[in-house]
């Protein structure tokens, strides 16, 4: 007998646990991110693991849930893939959490699905456990995902704030603000002569490569994403009672993104990115850092943009293009654009 | 994005700062009218770098701060009476008496923050069974576009849609401060954002009445320091002209289709500010004409109760005889987070400016 073709839309019926769930998780879920831990269809995963492991978890509610150069399936991945690479572990294993909204086109949930599938791919990760809820609509957004991602500790890694000390110096692996304003320039319906993409992407690679390198020599390791450059470079000072040091011409900015920013009203500082490390390295290392860096795609245009100091302590500074300085402080609540 | 990086030059910037410092033989007293222009000073540190002599005063050109509370007070109205209250982004976290309209909306107000005016009547238009309200805050330059949004939805006979006018004109705010007996500012740098729109030809008489020289300048770090030089030049020489620094944006007339659309939807009223009080002939009202599109006549709003302040010294620093430094509550009792007054709370408000910038805790 011929199976009944999926509906169009996702059903209440779909998060039932019933037959209609079974329907949804065979035809769409299992055969989208098989292998062998998921296979066994059991209510949970056994890993096999030694040593520290890594665990980091993370919701995804952006919207819109596609936007240019990626979408929330990726960024599902790629946060969460990316804040256990910056404990200097190497991410092997991701469960994937859907609440979908009654309603969500099946087309979409499949293609979300499958740039998921493409995201654990390239990072290297199997998705080895899950589960998917459907709210009532108006209940949600579409489609919300968590993702909790475990790796192995790097056996040379030692990423500790307590690490940090004077000297260091910030190292960026790319260009600021892609993701937040390819979202916001979508949503406010900006057009560009070509348009802004996110930099979501996986950063584990480079991360590895850099801890194979230079071992315990990467003091800490962050990547900026809500709150942008600007919120982790204060957590870091405050946290670390020493002063951070920012070199505004050394920041990359995109020109179409910093076009943006400037009809938006926003600043690239506090923008988030999702594709963008910095690392916190001994001196001694910066030239050979930045060259492994930039081996890899979303290293290729690193840079050194600031170092730490023992002056104004629990504070970042901001050399400004012009040549004053300026004290960057933290994110309040959302960044909010100017009114002219 | 060159027309950017060249007003951001730091070589230029620092020659230009080279000539102040040549020419500036005495101690003078500079305001910046505009919160844009205040924002960039302290962000690019351009004060610490100023010699010494040269005191920049911060005007009371930040829309945000001088809306008057019970404007806010009103908006939160309106959005508790089920309206859909659209603003700009930086009103929003403006205390009011009963809160902000963020908090308005985190207690269920349909609060919408918008880009555009325009965008205000399009929710209109596919919300027919809502009244939707435009916060039109700002002077000069966002009135032409809020005055467009009034034509369209008159163009469209949209009955839902209305503005809630808080709009504030900056001459009467300069001849304010310059009446005011204690005023101790030499020299004026022209909002260059508000001229872009009106031009500069109602400068003449006030530059000419209080012998004080006026120059229309840009944002941008090169821009001002080059406002502030020609000011400077002219008080060494004595002089007290209106000059256009800003001249690749400002034209003496101005933008003659923009000034019709404002002529025809507003006409020129008393307003209240923030901190400073009543100051005749000094903003914007809707014109009997658009009457049908005044939230303030639609929704008989004006019964809701205006409240006093806060301890806050928002006037003395808004008329630039205070420092924010000097204020006893600066970064005490009064930060972003917890404002008490609109200053701290706008990005442009100069206490914020200073906190975000400047402060060191």
């Amino acid at each position: 007998m011929q199976k009944p073709a999926f509906p169009e839309t996702i059903q209440l019926g779909h998060g039932s646990g019933g037959i209609m769930t079974r329907e949804l998780l065979d035809q769409i879920v299992f055969s989208t991110f098989s292998n062998p831990f998921l296979d066994r269809k059991h209510d949970g995963s056994v890993l096999p693991t030694d040593g520290p492991v890594a665990i980091s978890t993370d919701s995804f509610v952006v919207s819109p849930i596609f936007f240019q150069g990626g979408d929330i399936g990726d960024l599902a991945v790629n946060g969460t893939v990316n804040d256990v690479a910056m404990c200097g572990a190497r991410p092997e294993y991701l469960s994937l959490s859907f609440i979908l909204e009654e309603g969500l086109p099946t087309a979409d949930f499949i293609r979300i699905a499958q740039s998921v599938r493409n995201a654990a791919e390239a990072a290297g990760v199997l998705i080895v456990t899950g589960d998917t809820k459907v709210v009532e609509r108006g209940k949600g957004d579409k489609i919300f995902i968590n993702t909790t991602g475990i790796g192995r500790v790097h056996p040379r890694a030692d990423i500790a704030l307590s690490n940090v000390r004077a000297g260091d110096r910030l190292l960026l692996s790319g260009p600021l603000a892609a993701h937040g304003m390819a979202i916001l320039s979508k949503r406010e319906g900006l057009q560009f002569e070509s348009e802004i993409s996110s930099d979501t992407a996986c950063l584990n690679h480079m991360v590895l490569e850099l801890l194979d390198c230079f071992g315990s020599q990467i003091h800490l390791l962050r990547d900026p994403t809500r709150g942008g450059l600007a919120s982790v470079c204060s957590e870091i000072a405050q946290d670390s009672k020493l002063g951070i040091e920012l070199w505004e011409t050394a920041l990359p900015v995109d020109a179409q993104v910093a076009a943006a920013c400037e009809i938006l009203g926003m600043d690239p500082l506090y923008v988030a990115n999702e594709g963008v490390c910095c690392a916190l390295v001994a001196p001694e290392i910066e030239t050979a850092a930045l060259e492994i860096m930039r081996r890899h795609p979303t290293g290729s245009r690193a840079v050194c943009v600031g170092s730490v100091q023992n002056a104004h302590q629990g504070k970042v500074i901001m050399k400004s293009s012009v040549g004053g300085n300026r004290i960057v402080t933290p994110l309040l609540g959302e960044q909010l654009p100017r009114i002219c | 994005m060159k027309h950017l990086s060249e007003y951001r030059d730091l070589e230029a910037t620092r020659q230009v700062i080279g000539l102040i410092e040549k020419s500036a033989t005495r101690p003078w007293k500079i305001m910046e009218i505009c919160g844009g222009q205040t924002h960039s000073l302290v962000r690019n540190g351009i004060l610490e770098l100023l010699p010494e002599n040269i005191q920049m005063i911060h005007g009371p050109g930040c829309p945000v701060c001088v809306t008057p509370v019970e404007l806010i007070d009103r908006a939160v109205a309106l959005m508790e009476r089920g309206a859909v209250l659209c603003s700009f982004g930086d009103m929003i976290r403006v205390p009011g008496s009963r809160g902000s309209l963020l908090e308005a909306k985190s207690r269920g107000g349909d609060l919408r923050v918008l880009y555009s005016p325009l965008e205000a009547v399009k929710i209109a238009r596919t919300n027919p069974d809502r009244e939707v309200v435009f916060f039109a805050v700002g002077f000069e330059t966002t009135a032409p576009a809020n005055a467009l949004s009034v034509l369209q939805a008159r163009k469209e006979s949209l009955s839902n849609y209305s503005i809630l006018v808080s709009h504030v004109l900056v001459p009467p705010a300069m001849e304010g401060i310059l009446d005011d007996p204690f005023c101790a500012i030499d020299a004026f740098l022209g909002a260059g954002h508000v001229c872009a729109i009106m031009g500069y030809w109602q400068y003449h008489p006030i530059a000419e009445r209080f012998k004080v020289p006026i120059v229309v300048t840009g944002f941008e770090p090169l821009d001002l320091v080059q406002g502030i030089y020609r000011a400077v030049l002219q008080l060494e020489k004595g002089e007290h002209r209106v000059e256009n620094q800003y001249a690749r944006a400002v034209t003496e007339a101005g933008n003659q289709a923009a000034q019709q659309v404002i002529a025809d939807v507003f006409e020129v009223a008393d307003r209240n500010w923030r901190g400073i009080g009543k100051i005749p002939a000094s903003g914007y009202a809707l014109s009997n004409r658009y009457r049908a599109f005044d939230a303030e006549h639609k929704f008989d709003l004006a019964g809701e109760p205006g409240t006093p302040e806060t301890g806050c010294m928002a006037g003395a620093i808004l008329k630039g005889q205070q420092k924010p430094r000097e204020c006893p509550h600066f970064a005490t009792t009064c930060n972003p987070r917890n404002p008490l007054g609109a200053p701290m709370v706008s990005s442009e408000g100069a206490c914020a400016a200073y906190y975000h910038f400047a402060h060191n805790p």
